[in-house]
């Protein structure tokens, strides 16, 4: 599986985590999420995902993003990832991943979304 | 059934910091007579970070063990008008507070152990007073870190600055270490006083640059320590390692499975490491 086909699980993984959608229920947001090349258009709604489009969508318009490289993301997931690609800012710091656009909302819910970035470590087949 | 009481006792000291009066909160264990060990805590936190020290009978058997809130953290009182302030440290002010602590305690040659901008801290005090320690454990330290995030979003309005603040500092735990210790780091940091992280990280970030000056440690006149764990992205390895290369007998270790908080965010870990060393330095003090 490839890292942007794991991340595609997302549903399914924050559907099954009752404690992280309860953590994130102030949060409405619609940020855009990218596996190396492939964006992801999440519609976040009183922390539930309401929507997750994979591929690019002409104008669509997104409070922030957040970009990694594949190995970025391969790395992180793993399940006991290596020092130094273990957390977001771990990997910001080491130039494989960025934050860009309005950052409020991701830096008010901020354990929320390292949390749900973090979800396809669960996913069987993790190294 | 007796009462299941914790071995630490807890007492406020009253003592003038740089000429201000302050009410400093501190617990200690261990004999009166013990080797004085000084514990500092990291950034926006206090002293819990150092309870199961404070609880190891395998180190209070020999050291008198004494961790402070730093003035505005914990419990300590924030010096009169702190609500016409705003805080920062400095690497002058905390210096300060650490000879101040260790005068007024009647402290003999202590041992400083402190972890992230207490371990720089501890760099400062190897430089400059290496004279008036018997040892000193820099735990997460360097002489310059790279910052990895703008301190600006640790203080404002619309940002829980609590959440915010352990959220941040989250990911410098390492995996491997307990749940139960990982969120109990967590919760003090979502205990401190506004802007008192962002104050501290202002003597890490512009006032505490210690490149060059660690040339100048001299471990004859006082042993140094350097230990820092593999998954602390903040002060990396390499940070520290880099550090070690400039200081003539410095012992350095990296430690494995082990992030920026060492000392609560894995107890049982961190005594694997840090019991050699204190062995050590009991034997020197025997010596």
């Amino acid at each position: 599986m490839t890292p942007a086909d794991r991340f595609a699980r997302l549903p399914d993984l924050l559907s099954a985590d009752g404690d992280l959608r309860r953590r994130g229920r102030w949060l409405t947001v619609e940020c855009r999420i990218d596996i190396g090349s492939e964006p992801f258009h999440l519609a976040l709604s009183d922390g539930a995902l309401a929507a997750l489009d994979r591929g690019p969508r002409l104008m669509r318009s997104t409070t922030f993003t957040v970009r990694g490289t594949d190995e970025a993301w391969q790395r992180h997931w793993e399940t006991v990832p290596a020092p130094g690609w273990h957390d977001l800012f771990a990997l910001t710091k080491r130039g494989v991943a960025s934050f860009e656009g309005d950052l409020r909302p991701l830096l008010q819910n901020l354990q929320y979304f390292k949390d749900l970035l973090a979800l396809p470590r669960r996913l069987p087949g993790a190294t | 059934m007796a009462p299941a009481l914790d071995p630490m006792i807890g007492r406020y000291l009253r003592l003038e910091i740089e000429g201000v009066p302050h009410r400093l909160y501190f617990e200690e264990a261990g004999p009166a007579n013990g080797i004085p060990l000084v514990c500092l805590h990291t950034a926006g936190a206090d002293n819990r970070q150092f309870r199961h020290l404070l609880a190891d009978p395998e180190v209070t058997k020999r050291f008198r063990v004494l961790a402070f809130d730093m003035p505005w953290h914990g419990k300590s009182t924030p010096p009169d008008g702190w609500e016409r302030t705003e805080y920062r440290l400095t690497t002058a002010s905390y210096t300060a507070a650490i000879r101040a602590f260790c005068r007024a305690m009647e402290l003999d040659r202590p041992v400083v152990m402190g972890c992230s901008i207490g371990g720089r801290i501890v760099l400062n005090l190897a430089i400059a007073h290496a004279a008036e320690f018997r040892a000193l454990i820099a735990l997460e330290a360097a002489d310059f870190q790279q910052p990895w995030y703008d301190t600006a979003w640790l203080h404002r309005p619309d940002v829980h600055g609590g959440e915010v603040c352990a959220a941040l500092i989250s990911g410098l735990i390492a995996p491997q270490s307990p749940p139960v210790s990982r969120h109990e780091t967590l919760w003090m940091y979502m205990q401190g006083g506004p802007g008192i992280f962002k104050g501290d990280l202002y003597f890490y970030r512009v006032d505490g640059d210690l490149r060059e000056k660690v040339k100048a440690v001299d471990t004859k006149v006082c042993p140094l320590y350097l230990l820092t764990g593999e998954y602390d992205f903040s002060c990396t390895a390499e940070d520290t390692l880099r550090t070690a290369s400039h200081i003539e007998g410095v012992e350095v270790q990296i430690m494995k499975e082990l992030g920026h908080f060492p000392m609560s965010e894995n107890p049982t870990k961190f005594r694997e490491y840090i019991l050699p060393v204190l062995d050590k330095i009991a034997s020197q003090d025997r010596g």
